[in-house]
């Protein structure tokens, strides 16, 4: 299984890499996103609740063009069934996946995060950061984990660009409600203080549910 | 097989719902802040809780589905949901008429309960849209209730997360029924009966109808074979997002099919 994964993964990040398809596309839209907002909220910079919403909010939609793009290959180049022919657990695919997805989102923050810092946030991020990629990190596995079941449920199907983002919005709500509210006091002036161990609890919970789900479910999306 | 029993089922549910709106009217007191327009209560609140109901039953029947591969819990899942998203956009409407009586707005986010539910609801309107997408039937089926299960894990969950985020400004004096009067939790358990007998009527007479229909499109195929017609009959299955169940399980020369 390990090994599976391993292999699996490397094949994701190698094509990633060759290809360029997913991280510079969802990096460059978060950089857009917070220009848009930039204007749309005629406001030179941000803080506090405002602050860590448009980070969320911007995070998110970065995140749904990743899991667009996610199975598209393996499904319309045959990488399903070249999957499938293989005499390995089919979980393997989701971990790797969903691993791959990760990097991904990681990868997309190392450029989103400073890049709001510079444009938008008003309170500077230095002592807040630690906390901030505690708070992002547990976001990461719940948007992979959600991300991955969805991508692989929408993309067999007639409609795949428009059911992906319609399946994940409200699914990852719960994600941005916790996101948000962990980090609105490490964006407030002044630091209002340590995100609530609440919000932080609920999104651990969350991860792991559905971590468990999209495990208990995965092998039925990959039947024929 | 499916009709059975329709009859007084049905008519228990209107029993059950004229009980329950004479209780609505005659019986239950008037609420002393809000006056008549509580009584909405006696409705939004049951269909609110019949609808969420249904949606985790659809996702209960989806895990049968999965389990064994008879594509009749796939269509129970199916009609399950299908009614919760009516009984859903009725639960909205009746909330919005209530939230505009008594705050003065048709839509108020900080109560966790509305926006929960309106969450909820969002997600299960893909449902038919995922369904329509997928033109394999078997696909279909097995991709929708998947679907289900994780929509229907959803739904506590959400609650949970909603519920958490948001400070409670109204007085949850209509939450539970232990701190009613006990008139008016009388009247409300009467309405949450005929709100789900309701709802079961409505879902038996759809799974009837479905089966009908397919037993229906059956006899033809083999009526038509009889008369040995030279006319090829092309398989006019319709391209809907409901869930079509092959005709041959369910016609009653072969009632149980095996694993597809």
């Amino acid at each position: 299984m390990r090994r599976t994964v391993g292999a699996l993964l490397r094949k994701e990040l190698l094509v990633e890499l060759r290809t360029l398809e997913s991280v510079p596309g969802m990096s460059l839209f978060a950089v857009t996103t917070f220009v848009v907002f930039h204007f749309a909220l005629q406001r030179s910079s941000v803080d506090g609740d405002l602050a860590a919403g448009i980070l969320w909010v911007t995070l998110l939609f970065a995140a749904i063009l990743g899991i667009n793009r996610l199975f598209v290959a393996d499904a319309d180049q045959g990488g399903f069934d070249g999957f499938l022919l293989a005499p390995v657990e089919r979980t393997a695919l989701l971990v790797a996946k969903a691993l791959a997805l990760l990097a991904y989102l990681v990868a997309l923050e190392i450029v989103a995060v400073p890049a709001f810092a510079l444009l938008l946030l008003g309170p500077s991020l230095g002592q807040a950061m630690p906390q901030l990629l505690g708070v992002l990190a547990l976001g990461d596995l719940g948007i992979a984990a959600i991300g991955t079941l969805v991508a692989a449920l929408a993309v067999r199907t007639r409609a795949r660009d428009l059911l992906g983002p319609l399946l994940a919005l409200p699914l990852l709500v719960p994600i941005v409600i916790g996101g948000a509210r962990a980090t609105s006091p490490l964006l407030t002036l002044g630091h209002a203080g340590d995100p609530p161990t609440r919000w932080l609890l609920t999104l651990g919970l969350y991860d792991l549910v559905f971590g468990l789900i999209a495990y208990a479910l995965f092998d039925f999306l990959l039947e024929d | 097989m499916y009709g059975k029993g329709l009859r007084a089922l049905s008519i228990s549910t209107v029993a059950v719902m004229a009980l329950a709106l004479a209780l609505v009217f005659f019986y239950a007191p008037l609420e002393a802040e809000q006056g008549f327009l509580q009584k909405i209560f006696y409705v939004h609140v049951p269909l609110a809780i019949v609808a969420l109901c249904g949606f985790v039953a659809g996702g209960l029947f989806a895990i049968q589905h999965l389990r064994t591969r008879d594509p009749r819990w796939d269509m129970h899942s199916y009609v399950a949901i299908h009614m919760s998203l009516i009984f859903g956009v009725a639960t909205l409407i009746t909330g919005s008429i209530w939230a505009k009586g008594s705050w003065g707005h048709w839509w108020v986010w900080d109560e966790p309960t509305l926006v929960s539910f309106l969450i909820v609801f969002l997600l299960y309107a893909t449902y038919q849209p995922l369904r329509f997408a997928i033109e394999d039937p078997e696909r279909q089926a097995r991709y929708a209730s998947v679907f289900a299960v994780t929509a229907g894990a959803f739904v506590p969950l959400n609650f949970i997360a909603v519920r958490a985020s948001t400070a409670y400004v109204h007085p949850r004096v209509l939450g539970a029924t232990s701190n009613l009067p006990s008139q008016m939790a009388l009247t409300f358990l009467v309405s949450l009966l005929g709100i789900a007998l309701l709802f079961t009527t409505l879902c038996k007479y759809e799974l009837t109808a479905k089966h009908t229909r397919a037993q229906l499109r059956a006899l033809r195929r083999l009526a038509d074979r009889r008369a040995g017609t030279a006319v090829a009959v092309a398989p006019a299955r319709a391209r809907s997002a409901a869930p079509s169940v092959h005709a041959t399980a369910m016609t009653a020369h072969a009632p149980e099919r095996p694993g597809i």
